[in-house]
């Protein structure tokens, strides 16, 4: 067991963590964006395989990985529209409307998947970069400067995220909105209008977050890429208790213990791997029974507004 | 949800039992769903160069084309049924049921241990029992997120998807290990997959040289029990008062956790049903991929039928169907069949998306109501 705990295997562990806490980092912070402002989007896992499937196929016609970042935030940008439409417009049941969502995405990407690329390809995706002077700190550097583009980007959005909501208007509007809409209302704030706008930045933050995985963390896209990612990402939302450094380390706890596991299998230490790919999601139960930041929930949550309702 | 509309006041021993206008115009919006699911699917078939006549023909012909499509279509609308019925149970309770995936594996998996383990057993005495024991795995799989909602509040929808995960690598790890055909280690193939279940236990066939078990006719009588479940007892009656509104249902002294925990392992129980049946009456072992997403599609199914146990009949009917004509029109005219998955997604999206539509159905005929109610 001696070399499980060698500086290697920790750095190993630790910059995959950072790795595969990219897609969820993502997709959770724009879900914080949706869920503040009243809307849960349980279609995350969906808009995040379209924004794969099409940050994929245009990058590999193309060769422009850039040109698929944006094909994903457009992907993104669609789909989060498509559930404000049915969510925020027509007042639909969001839970419902969120798995719906969810199942359109699946069959969508599967289906465009199979139409226009039809077998697995494999592109070069985004590089690491290694960052001057902090890049060269032994191990530190290794684990947390030396990563592809969309990495850093990912971890930039959590001081962003918390400056736009705790620090501009628009924050406060967020908030209102989904914390007591008729008073936003009565304020003048336009409460669908920031709702379609937070579930479509969500919307292109879950795009992105497809990007990160098939442009830059396994460089392919397949049918249901994801795996339920986004649903995950979802879950983490509440153990982050709706604050975006809250989700930060949520994201991270929960890609430490799966890239725990991985190496665990790589090394090949002696537990069933069925049960190791079980723990995280054993975690999120665990965790979403016994994180006590309820509180913060929003309480506009899952209630679609209607004018004069209250 | 569409379970607003019950907020009318329904004096229903004087009132004729069905109000035929209100059915016409609760169906319509399901299908008018469906037909604008099929519009926008054929939109995606021309933008993919793909002639959209062509693949929904070999769609109908394969779900409709000969006697074996349609006995095939049954065969799948029998899971989705089951499946739904567990739904409409949580739904009505306004519990977010997510974890039909996980509770159909759980029923699959007792199924064939059970039937494995106690394979001496005569028919008449294994059948039941393996079908009683699947729903209680299944209802174990409900219970455990249930008890978590009532008691530590946890959010359903996610805890239900954590656990289709848990039950997924579950099954994988039996199916590698204990549940491994003996045979297939000993050829060396080493399949993902299960002895074969002994002939006891196996459904009857309905239709010689089809697929179409007994399974179909235990689901149909499940609806009208669901029926009368929800309708015609107490239990029912608060389950459904917890879902219209929960607030009012615990002035009333309803206890709403229990009964949304109930609900949940009900729903459970149902969708282990569905594991159930696909073992003893299509495979007659496990497979991987056993629960064929059923766990998903028979959310739709519930959703179109309205969340009316007797309405999930002809919706699973339907959906089976679908899903039967997608495999033919994959392999007839390469269209691939995720393209059904995609239409089922979009269905889900305009029926909830209706739902304001009929909640102001409702209202204008209670104002009609009302005003009549003035005049006299």
């Amino acid at each position: 067991m001696d070399h499980v705990f060698s500086t290697m295997v920790i750095v190993g562990i630790l910059s995959s963590a950072i790795r595969l806490a990219t897609p969820y980092l993502l997709a959770s912070i724009g879900e914080t964006f949706s869920q503040l402002s009243g809307v849960v989007n349980l279609g995350v896992d969906g808009i995040m395989l379209v924004g794969a499937y099409a940050a994929f196929f245009v990058a590999l016609t193309t060769g422009n990985l850039w040109l698929g970042v944006l094909a994903a935030l457009v992907a993104g940008l669609l789909m989060g529209l498509l559930m404000s439409v049915i969510s925020v417009t027509l007042k639909a049941e969001q839970g419902i409307s969120g798995i719906g969502l969810y199942m359109f995405g699946l069959g969508l990407s599967s289906l465009l998947f199979k139409v226009t690329i039809g077998t697995v390809k494999t592109i070069d995706g985004f590089q690491p970069i290694r960052i001057p002077l902090l890049g060269n700190i032994p191990i530190v550097g290794d684990i947390f400067f030396n990563n592809n583009v969309i990495v850093y980007i990912a971890f930039l959005l959590v001081p962003v995220a918390w400056w736009v909501l705790e620090k501009t208007t628009w924050g406060l509007r967020i908030k209102a909105a989904g914390q007591n809409p008729a008073a936003a209302d009565s304020l003048g704030v336009n409460v669908n209008r920031v709702r379609y706008v937070s579930v479509c930045l969500g919307g292109m933050l879950a795009g992105l977050a497809g990007a990160s995985l098939s442009l830059a963390l396994v460089n392919l896209f397949q049918e249901n890429l994801t795996a339920g990612m986004g649903f995950i990402a979802v879950a983490l939302v509440y153990f982050g208790g709706w604050r975006p450094g809250g989700v930060l380390v949520g994201a991270l706890l929960f890609s430490a213990v799966n890239a725990f596991q991985l190496w665990m299998q790589v090394l090949n230490v002696n537990i069933p791997s069925d049960v190791a790919v079980m723990l995280p999601y054993l975690l999120t139960i665990a965790a979403l029974a016994f994180t006590k930041s309820r509180g913060n929930q929003p309480a506009g949550l899952n209630i679609p507004f209607e004018r004069g309702e209250s | 949800m569409p379970t607003e509309t019950a907020v009318v006041p329904t004096r229903s021993r004087r009132k004729p039992l069905f109000n035929w206008k209100d059915i016409l115009f609760m169906s319509a919006l399901p299908v008018l769903a469906m037909f604008a699911a099929l519009l926008i699917g054929a939109v995606m078939l021309l933008l993919l160069k793909v002639n959209p006549l062509v693949a929904y023909a070999a769609l109908i012909d394969g779900a409709l084309g000969s006697t074996y499509s349609i006995t095939q279509s049954l065969v799948k609308a029998t899971p989705l049924l089951l499946v739904a019925l567990g739904i409409c149970i949580a739904f009505r309770a306004s519990v977010l049921n997510i974890g039909g995936e996980g509770q159909i594996i759980l029923g699959a998996l007792m199924a064939t241990w059970f039937s494995l383990q106690f394979r001496t057993w005569p028919g008449w005495l294994l059948v039941p029992t393996t079908i009683t024991m699947g729903f209680l795995a299944g209802a174990f799989w409900g219970f455990v997120p249930g008890i978590l909602k009532a008691r530590l509040n946890v959010n359903e929808i996610l805890s239900t998807i954590m656990m289709n995960f848990i039950a997924l690598q579950l099954m994988n790890l039996l199916l590698r290990g204990p549940l491994m055909d003996p045979a297939g280690v000993q050829a060396g193939t080493f399949l993902a997959q299960s002895e074969r279940l002994p002939v006891a236990v196996w459904l009857p066939r309905l239709v010689p040289q089809t697929m179409l078990h007994a399974g179909l006719l235990l689901a149909i009588f499940l609806a009208v029990v669901v029926y009368i479940f929800l309708w015609r007892t107490t239990i029912g009656y608060r389950i459904r008062a917890v879902g219209l509104n929960p607030h009012a249902a615990r002035y009333a002294g309803i206890n709403v956790p229990f009964n949304q925990a109930l609900s949940l392992t009900l729903a459970g129980g149902f969708a282990g049903l569905a594991g159930v049946v696909e073992v003893i009456g299509v495979h007659h072992r496990l497979l991987e991929g056993i629960t064929s997403g059923f766990g998903f599609s028979g959310i739709v199914a519930a959703l179109f039928g309205g969340l009316h146990p007797l309405g999930a009949i002809p919706a699973s009917y339907l959906f089976g169907s679908l899903l039967v004509g997608a495999d033919k029109m994959q392999r007839a005219v390469q269209v691939p069949s995720a393209l059904v998955d995609a239409i089922m997604g979009l269905v889900v999206l305009f029926v909830v998306g209706s739902a304001l539509l009929s909640r102001r159905w409702a209202a204008r005929r209670l104002a009609a109501a009302a005003k009549r109610q003035e005049v006299k």
